[in-house]
């Protein structure tokens, strides 16, 4: 990473610090916070995490481990969650996947080489009643079908 | 104050209600009124447990602290319940009033609501909810204009781990730790949030407060039948034709809940999601109450086309992958209740086998950490227990143990 | 450890404990119980588990350890509570009111059965081709439940990799029960954070930042984690096989130093109680083990007193006098390797600190390819040394570049307690039946000071010592009662201590390079602290960051492990307060029982200075042999 880059996520941080303070119940704010922003959360990011909450880089490392939305890896511009649970799998949410699958040219738990999508399985999304139920980034779509899934895709990728 | 009229119908929670009233009604209220009329109206917790919500309180306000803490419990992370959703963009004002009146009956100034990250879109709608209710005085200082009544919320967001709607999962998630549950006693009510008391409350259970508070506690407990009183929000969803979220009064059979939806050739319904238990066609005639079949509002219904061994692997999918991972019998368990699935899949087990994954579930139920671990083998054993027809003597696949 | 309850540690990793009343006397303090239908009565507050081992009653614990907070994760110590519809963990139960437990029922049983078979299932790894074998906690439940097949299967092969990267702590995570007494010990015991449980449900695993090789986080080495591990998922890169080989090599001259720690405590691994000490036995068996020389690490302790006590006169003298910024007090030990790797670390800053003086362990190995080689006319080259330790860091002491002032590496290989006593089982020794003998000249016996190294406060002590007595040419025990410096002894974490200079006597032979009186020093009141663990290491720093009482201190020893070296983390486990109390007891016993006490008056050291180091202490040959100098690591990696 460059000075300047690692100079504006300090910053970046620093001000995070202030909103949400320094106390450790912080931690998961500002970690979203950089989620949303970055898509991911940089191993320098986690650095200047722990010392500006005076802890261990690990504990960061180990929390973000735990939660499912947070993540060290870099993802897709937009995440696209399919709900995996019982109600919308009777609902046919297999025929939704493997269409987008096929669109986007990845599988679950990849990312496009264009970095624009991110196909992920979540759990129950509480949308049973209208399943199949998606959800791109923070929108979420009910009673999906392959074809409008990929009406979604386009609307999105804009 | 404006009426709001809602579309949704319901004799308790759905009943009418006056945004703001359950706050006003505490000018004339001490804290003794309010947990006097809890007490009355018999109401237990909606998020599953079904503690007595007055106890609760009792012992929060009387454990000694500088401060205290109410948190509002919206991670509904069960699968196949969304009433808590319904209610928070639909009826926030019960909600919040009644974390006001929470605060104001325990001793708190400030109360968190924890929503589950996968309800990110009700961030900005409800912040803004709170924005309202602070330029009328239903938040902030001198609340209602009584001197020294003061409350603030905050909403905080989950990240998606469906074991934070544990209670000590939560508080631990909260104050900026991996969700792993805590050693129970002590309890939230005395050591919780930053080891502060803290009541810990479902967003019905909060709702129903509200409603409690301006009607009394009598009025609840006409409805619903005497051990469970008032009404239940059911999230059903399924095989149906009427999806969607309902009021009911507690003691209805799954029978009715059945009519009441359109469902047709039903063969088997989960009560409670996934960590509930999976009723068959002789047992549509229990009642959903705490003294029969107990739920957190999560009613699955699958009709005769279902294989049932997958919806049970669904499930035990879900456990393996939302266990915090810390404690054995449910880190390790669940993984072997999903592995024994395999086995009956692939046609390659024996009923020994099964018969000491049953014994397993039972140390599950007893000697896990926490809620999950004791609640997750209920699927296995009900499923197993209620469906061993098909699952072993196989209408489809022809399973069998050798 | 008074350090249960820190802020920073994880809160459900906390003691979730009642406080105990001060005095269980008055009214409400105790509370009545009914264990197994036996009556008895206990302090409200007190776990099941404590009740129950204060009455004999057996409880099998994996995740528990009495060094550290209560976590309840593993659920085998679970009993039954009437009236509660499920099993509670007796470890992490505060009893407040009259409960009746029973602890072996036969649901209890089955449960208990049920999460060792789950255990077990996920173990990989075989009981005959482990370290630990015999010595290990879920070996004994197995054992304690008759465990005789798997029952929920058993994994076929291994999901991790071996982490080989650290010279002193390997990690086969396949062993691995989850127990997280590691990731309390780096945490909350020693502050140093380097291991965490990483991920969820049945991909939670313990592991490092970012998941990056041991080797290349901000481990200090210091074993602690080894030493609370129940199983042998954790363990020390052992270089046996290396020095048997050597042993094997009739052209090398092998020759091994011990420490005073090992002494106090490898007796434990052959069955003896804790606090035995069995110095004179094991000179014979090393020598039966093949060793060609058997010296006294305590014999260059005492050089590092005369070398550390030189160093801070000087810097005291530089900053008192000369008022020179350059000169930096506090003067911090340097002897703890962990300790020292904890500085280079986390407070960087304040390396310039530490006294420049190596550890005994490496001062001995730059003399013995030096002096020693030259004394007996054997070739360095030829020259194998080995340390046996308490310590696991010590094995990264000798690997750190700096330590080939010999022009060759200074000491070879670092061994802990534990491992050599393997090489002694394995060599058919038994140890207590050995005969006694004495250590090799041309280093010979040492003194009562080197000694009392191994424990906490020892350092200070042994530098006391001579520093008063040197200084004020009083004699220590016209002092203090029988030589024995007790404000600085003890457990407690951190303890500090004043000790005033009256009058001052003349300068010795041996100083007179530096100093032409002592006047100087004549009503100064010398400030010292001792502080062992590093998360005390940290509380002491941070005092002086904020210029606190402790930033007034001349000298401050530090050890990396709790208790000091007996409680290193290459001592026989399990290790607790009451064995690290028997084995500090042993330490101090055997130096009362020495003739000579105190370094400057070690026969040997004046040989040397006599013969070799000519120039005297801290002069430009020790320098060069003796003396070292730090990096800052600084604590981020990416
Ligand atoms: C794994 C697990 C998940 C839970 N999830 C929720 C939840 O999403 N919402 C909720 O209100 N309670 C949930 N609970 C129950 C809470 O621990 C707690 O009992 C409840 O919030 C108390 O509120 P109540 O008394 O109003 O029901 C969960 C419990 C467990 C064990
Ligand atoms: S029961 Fe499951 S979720 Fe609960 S503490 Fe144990 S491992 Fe975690
Ligand atoms: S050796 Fe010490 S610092 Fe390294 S992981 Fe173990 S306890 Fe932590
Ligand atoms: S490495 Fe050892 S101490 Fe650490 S969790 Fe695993 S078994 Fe427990
Ligand atoms: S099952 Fe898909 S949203 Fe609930
Ligand atoms: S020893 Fe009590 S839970 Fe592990």
């Amino acid at each position: 990473m460059l000075v300047e880059e690692k100079n504006a996520v300090t910053e970046e941080i620093e001000n995070l610090v202030k909103t949400y303070g320094s106390e450790r119940s912080a931690l998961m704010p500002i970690l979203q916070e950089i989620q949303k922003k970055h898509r991911h959360i940089s191993d320098y990011a986690q650095q200047e995490v722990a010392r500006l909450l005076d802890i261990h880089p690990v504990e960061v490392f180990s929390f973000i481990s735990f939660y499912s939305f947070l993540n060290t890896e870099p993802k897709g511009k937009n995440i696209i969650r399919i709900c995996r649970t019982i109600v919308c799998d009777t609902k046919n949410k297999s025929a939704v996947v493997a269409a987008i699958e096929r669109e986007l040219g990845i599988k679950v738990g990849e990312t496009t080489k264009d970095k624009k999508f991110t196909l992920e399985y979540a759990n129950c999304i509480g949308m049973c009643d209208q399943g199949p139920a998606m959800a791109v980034n923070d929108r979420v779509y009910t009673k999906v079908t392959p074809e409008k899934a990929i009406a979604i895709l386009s609307e999105v990728r804009g | 104050m404006e009426k709001i009229k809602k579309r949704r119908e319901g004799k308790v929670i759905f009943s009418e209600y006056t945004r703001g009233a359950g706050i006003n009604k505490l000018k004339e209220f001490s804290r003794e009124d309010v947990l006097f009329e809890l007490k009355e109206s018999g109401l237990k917790g909606r998020g599953g447990a079904g503690f007595p919500t007055a106890t609760k309180w009792m012992l929060t306000a009387a454990a000694k602290s500088d401060k205290k803490f109410v948190i509002c419990n919206a991670d509904e992370g069960e699968p196949g319940t969304f009433k808590d959703r319904v209610l928070l963009t639909e009826y926030p004002e019960l909600v919040f009033d009644g974390m006001v009146i929470a605060g104001y009956t325990i001793g708190a100034k400030l109360g968190i609501v924890y929503l589950r990250g996968e309800y990110e879109y009700l961030m900005k709608p409800l912040q803004d909810y709170l924005q309202v209710m602070k330029e009328d005085n239903l938040l902030g200082n001198n609340i209602a204009g009584v001197t020294g009544f003061d409350f603030d919320i905050n909403i905080v967001m989950g990240s998606g781990a469906y074991v934070c709607g544990e209670e000590t999962a939560l508080i631990e998630s909260l104050e900026g730790h991996r969700g792993e549950a805590r050693n129970r006693p002590p309890f939230p009510v005395n050591t919780g949030y930053m080891g502060h008391p803290t009541t810990v409350n479902n967003v019905e259970t909060l709702a129903a407060v509200s409603h409690i508070v301006i009607k009394g506690g009598n009025w609840f407990k006409k409805v619903g039948t005497d051990k469970s009183t008032g009404s239940k929000l059911l999230s059903i969803s399924g095989d149906c034709n009427k999806p969607g979220v309902y009021e009911v009064p507690w003691g209805t059979t799954i029978q009715e809940v059945l009519k009441l939806v359109d469902a047709k050739d039903t063969k088997a319904v989960q009560v409670g999601g996934a960590s509930g238990i999976c009723l068959n066609k002789t047992q549509f005639d229990r009642t959903i109450s705490y003294e029969d079949v107990a739920t957190g509002g999560s009613i699955m219904i699958f009709n005769e086309n279902r294989d049932m061994l997958h919806i049970l692997k669904n499930f035990m999918e879900f456990f393996v992958e939302e266990s915090c991972g810390q404690c054995t019998p449910c880190r390790i368990g669940n993984v072997k209740m999903l592995e024994g699935i395999e086995m009956i899949e692939r046609n390659d087990y024996t009923f020994s086998y099964i018969n000491k994954l049953k014994g397993l579930a039972e140390t599950m139920k007893v000697a896990s950490k926490c809620g999950l671990g004791q609640s997750s083998p209920n699927p296995f054993l009900s499923i197993i227990e209620n469906f061993r027809e098909e699952i072993f003597n196989g209408s489809h696949g022809g399973r069998n143990g050798k | 450890m008074e350090n249960k309850n820190e802020k920073r540690a994880p809160v459900s990793q906390k003691a979730h404990t009642v406080e105990k009343p001060k005095n269980p006397e008055y009214i409400g303090g105790t509370v009545s119980i009914e264990i197994n239908e036996k009556k008895i009565s206990v302090p409200m507050g007190t776990t099941i588990l404590e009740a129950c081992r204060e009455h004999g009653i057996h409880i099998p614990t994996l995740c528990h350890h009495d060094d550290l907070c209560v976590a309840g994760v593993c659920r085998i110590c679970v009993v039954e509570v009437e009236g509660m519809r499920t099993l509670q963990a007796s470890c992490a139960y505060p009893i407040t009111s009259p409960i009746k437990i029973k602890t072996s029922s036969p649901m209890v049983r089955k449960a208990r059965r049920n999460i060792i078979d789950l255990l077990i299932s996920e173990h990989y790894g075989e009981c005959y081709a482990c370290v630990r074998n015999n010595n290990c906690e879920l070996q004994s439940l197995a054992k304690e439940y008759g465990v005789d097949t798997f029952n929920f299967g058993h994994v076929q092969s291994p999901r991790f990799e071996v982490d080989l990267s650290s010279p002193s702590v390997v990690r086969d995570m396949n062993k691995c029960v989850l127990c997280k007494r590691c990731v309390r010990t780096c945490i909350d015991l020693q502050e140093v954070g380097v291991l965490e449980a990483i991920g969820r449900g049945d991909h939670t695993h313990i592991s490092t930042f970012l998941e990056k090789p041991l080797a290349d986080v901000i481990c200090i080495n210091c074993g602690q984690c080894i030493n609370r591990c129940p199983t042998g998922a954790l363990r020390a890169n052992d270089p046996s096989d290396e020095i048997w080989n050597a042993i094997d090599d009739p052209n090398k001259h092998v020759v091994i130093q011990t420490a005073p720690s090992p002494r106090a405590a490898i007796g434990e691994e052959f069955g003896l109680p804790p606090g035995t000490s069995v110095t004179g036995e094991l000179n014979t068996a090393l020598r039966r083990i093949g060793f060609d020389k058997v010296f006294d690490t305590n014999f260059t302790a005492d050089l590092t007193i005369i070398e550390e006590g030189t160093e801070l006169l000087i810097r005291l003298y530089n900053a008192l006098v000369k008022n020179d910024p350059t000169a930096i007090v506090p003067q911090f030990t340097s002897c703890s390797p962990g300790w020292v790797k904890y500085l280079e670390h986390f407070y960087p800053d304040f390396i310039d600190h530490l006294s420049s003086a190596k550890s005994p362990q490496q001062m001995f190995g730059a003399l013995i390819k030096t002096f020693y080689a030259q004394e007996v006319k054997v070739n360095p080259e030829d020259i194998v040394t080995v340390a046996v330790m308490p310590c696991s860091a010590k094995k990264f002491e000798c690997n750190r570049p700096e330590m080939q002032d010999s022009g060759f590496k200074d000491v070879d290989y670092g061994l802990t307690t534990r491992e050599l006593a393997k090489m002694i089982k394995e060599a058919g020794i038994n140890l207590p039946e050995m005969p006694k003998s004495e250590f090799d000249d041309p280093f010979g016996n040492a003194s009562g000071a080197g000694l009392i190294f191994g424990a906490t406060g020892g350092v200070m002590e042994a530098a006391l010592r001579t520093v008063l007595e040197l200084v004020t040419g009083n004699k220590v025990e016209d002092i203090f009662e029988n030589m024995n410096i007790v404000p600085v002894r003890g457990f407690e974490g951190i303890r500090y201590a004043e000790i005033p200079v009256e009058n001052v006597g003349p300068v010795p032979d041996l100083l007179k390079a530096y100093f032409k009186d002592w006047n100087w020093l004549k009503g100064v009141t010398l400030k010292v602290a001792v502080a062992h663990g590093t998360a005390n290491a940290k509380k002491v720093l941070e005092d002086i960051k904020a210029g606190g009482k402790l930033s007034q201190c001349h000298f401050i020893e530090f050890m990396g492990c709790p208790g000091g070296c007996l409680g290193g983390g290459g001592q026989p486990i399990p290790t607790n307060e009451e064995i690290r109390k028997k084995r500090a007891e042993a330490i101090y016993a055997e130096d009362q029982g020495l003739p000579i006490r105190k370094s400057h008056e070690n026969p040997h050291i004046l040989y040397i200075y006599e013969n070799f180091l000519t120039e005297g202490p801290c002069s430009h040959k020790s320098h060069k042999l003796l003396h070292t100098q730090y990096v800052k690591r600084g604590k981020y990696i990416a």
